[in-house]
């Protein structure tokens, strides 16, 4: 039985759609809402941002239960910087009986880039470490501690991987700690350096990952080649290939190509073996995935 | 060791406002090791203060004074009685066990106590320990992953990790990869593939200021009668 619609999309076999919702920096629900209209029915789900790069933004849990009542299918973050395991596991009851059932768990930017850099980090867990205490919520039906929970959360667990940060070759060990701690859906880094990402699924692959877990790869639009040289030499853990920054900055209309290279990374993706389905990031961009999943030919 | 840095002079005299008797107080273990109150650096801040005293026509009466560690008991006996300030140079740690040896002394912190490390160069001092008290040292190639890594992992680098340097700045080696790579070059990579479950971290800070007894160390009953206090 699946605990959720993306469960199901993905334990089908159907190449899946997952797209990022950045909540907004204030109590804009509206707004919230209206993105939330605008966009269902171009995803099988939606990520809620846990307080997004360390900027204080609407909880990911309200964002999540505001999509719900929208008819969108949430995938709730939940970073390790600002929660112990108390918290969370609190949170994780509190989502659960909201209607959330997806979560991806992650370590979170570090706060040294948000708008609080004097704040306290908590890692009293990390990513491994939190899927690990949500599957023996969901498993055992215990809390971390032991004690019975009478009514367990169902819960559909995910968590990150970057192809592309170092050591390489550790990245794959890494993605397969978090299948064995209980990673059922996996959300790459955006893939810009399609080299890479094919050695890194080729490696899952010859573990036998692609069959313990669903591999989502990350895309995403970008509008000009400045935005491209931000990602490149600002945004930690990113490989943009220069031919990218290139293609953007000779093209007439930047914007245009960066649909047409998002588009074309979409259909690389479903070539690869391993590769279950794509998960959109357009930041601030968010009125243009229903376009890129209609024109890449993959809306659910 | 512990490592601190000098206060700036103009934050040490806006803490002697009314100030009398001024003592600066030097410590010759940790913090003259990092430089940063040593007998040299107690001097030079007592000049300082006396200078700015004369030139403001403050009227203070500044000394100063080092021993050997300022977090033992037995080095503080010259102090013992005095009830003017103490410019502590000495560590935190230093400075609170100065004002319980001299309950009537104003103590005033002159260095800024940052952490627990080593000596990495010249003038250079970087943070190695935590004091989380439960060592992991053996399974991550002696580099400690919750000093050294910024998010404290205890299962391998976060995504931000990138040639070996950590996503919080580019002048900070990423700790996990160092681990990664000390691991293969010892042949423990198996290390790396085992999950860490959830850290204890009672016997760290979140279990409340710490107290370590000896028992060893601790006189016995026949030592206590000895001592009358049977």
């Amino acid at each position: 039985m699946s605990a959720s619609l993306l469960q199901e999309a993905l334990d089908d076999g159907r190449f899946t759609v997952t797209a990022e919702i950045g909540p907004p920096r204030s109590c804009e629900t509206e707004r919230l809402r209206e993105v939330a209209r605008m966009l269902k029915g171009y995803a099988h789900a939606f990520n809620l941002t846990d307080n997004q790069a360390a900027n204080v933004r609407m909880s990911s849990m309200a964002s999540s239960l505001i999509c719900l009542q929208e008819g969108l299918e949430p995938v709730m973050q939940m970073t390790c910087r600002d929660r112990n395991r108390i918290a969370m596991q609190s949170d994780i009851i509190g989502a659960c009986a909201l209607g959330v059932r997806n979560v991806l768990c992650i370590s979170g930017d570090h706060q040294t880039f948000g708008n609080h850099p004097q704040a306290k980090n908590v890692y009293d867990l990390d990513s491994i470490q939190e899927l690990m205490v949500l599957r023996r919520m969901r498993d055992e039906g215990t809390n971390w501690s032991g004690e019975t929970l009478p009514q367990p959360p169902q819960l559909y667990l995910g968590a990150a991987a970057n192809p592309f940060a170092d050591p390489f070759e550790f990245r794959v060990t890494r993605l397969a700690k978090k299948v064995e701690a209980g990673a059922q859906f996996i959300q790459t880094q955006c893939v810009l350096d399609i080299e890479r990402f094919r050695r890194f699924m080729q490696m899952a692959v010859e573990r036998g990952l692609h069959e313990r877990t669903h591999m989502i790869a990350g895309v995403i639009p970008l509008r000009s080649h400045k935005a491209a040289l931000f990602m490149k030499n600002k945004v930690a853990g990113m490989s943009v290939p220069d031919h990218v920054v290139e293609r953007l900055r000779r093209a007439s209309d930047p914007k245009e190509e960066g649909i047409r290279l998002c588009v074309e990374t979409i259909d690389e993706m479903r070539s690869i073996r391993g590769v279950h389905g794509v998960h959109i990031t357009a930041i601030a961009w968010e009125d243009i995935i229903p376009r890129l999943v209609t024109e890449a030919g993959i809306r659910p | 060791m512990i490592i601190a840095e000098r206060k700036p002079l103009a934050e040490v005299l806006s803490m002697l406002e009314g100030a009398r008797s001024i003592a600066v107080l030097g410590c010759r273990s940790c913090t003259a090791i990092c430089l940063a109150g040593g007998e040299k650096e107690a001097k030079e801040t007592c000049e300082a203060i006396s200078l700015h005293s004369e030139l403001k026509g403050r009227g203070w009466e500044v000394m100063t004074l080092t021993v050997e560690r300022a977090c033992e008991k037995e080095f503080l006996e010259p102090l013992v009685g005095f009830s003017g300030t103490v410019v502590s140079m000495a560590c935190g740690v230093g400075a609170q066990v100065v004002q319980e040896m001299c309950p009537d002394a104003r103590v005033v912190p002159g260095v800024n106590t940052s952490n627990m490390g080593a000596p990495e160069g010249m003038g250079v001092f970087t943070e190695k320990c935590t004091g989380c008290g439960d060592c992991v040292l053996h399974l991550t190639a002696g580099i400690c992953p919750i000093t050294r890594c910024a998010k404290s992992l205890l299962n391998g680098p976060c995504g931000g990790s990138q040639n070996g340097r950590c996503e919080v700045s580019p002048d900070t080696p990423c700790a996990w990869d160092q681990i990664v790579r000390a691991l293969e070059m010892q042949g423990r990579t198996d290390l790396l593939e085992t999950n860490v479950p959830p850290k204890d971290w009672r016997p760290s800070r979140s279990g409340g200021p710490r107290r370590i007894v000896n028992q060893e160390a601790r006189p016995g009953e026949a030592e206590n009668e000895w001592r009358g206090k049977a």
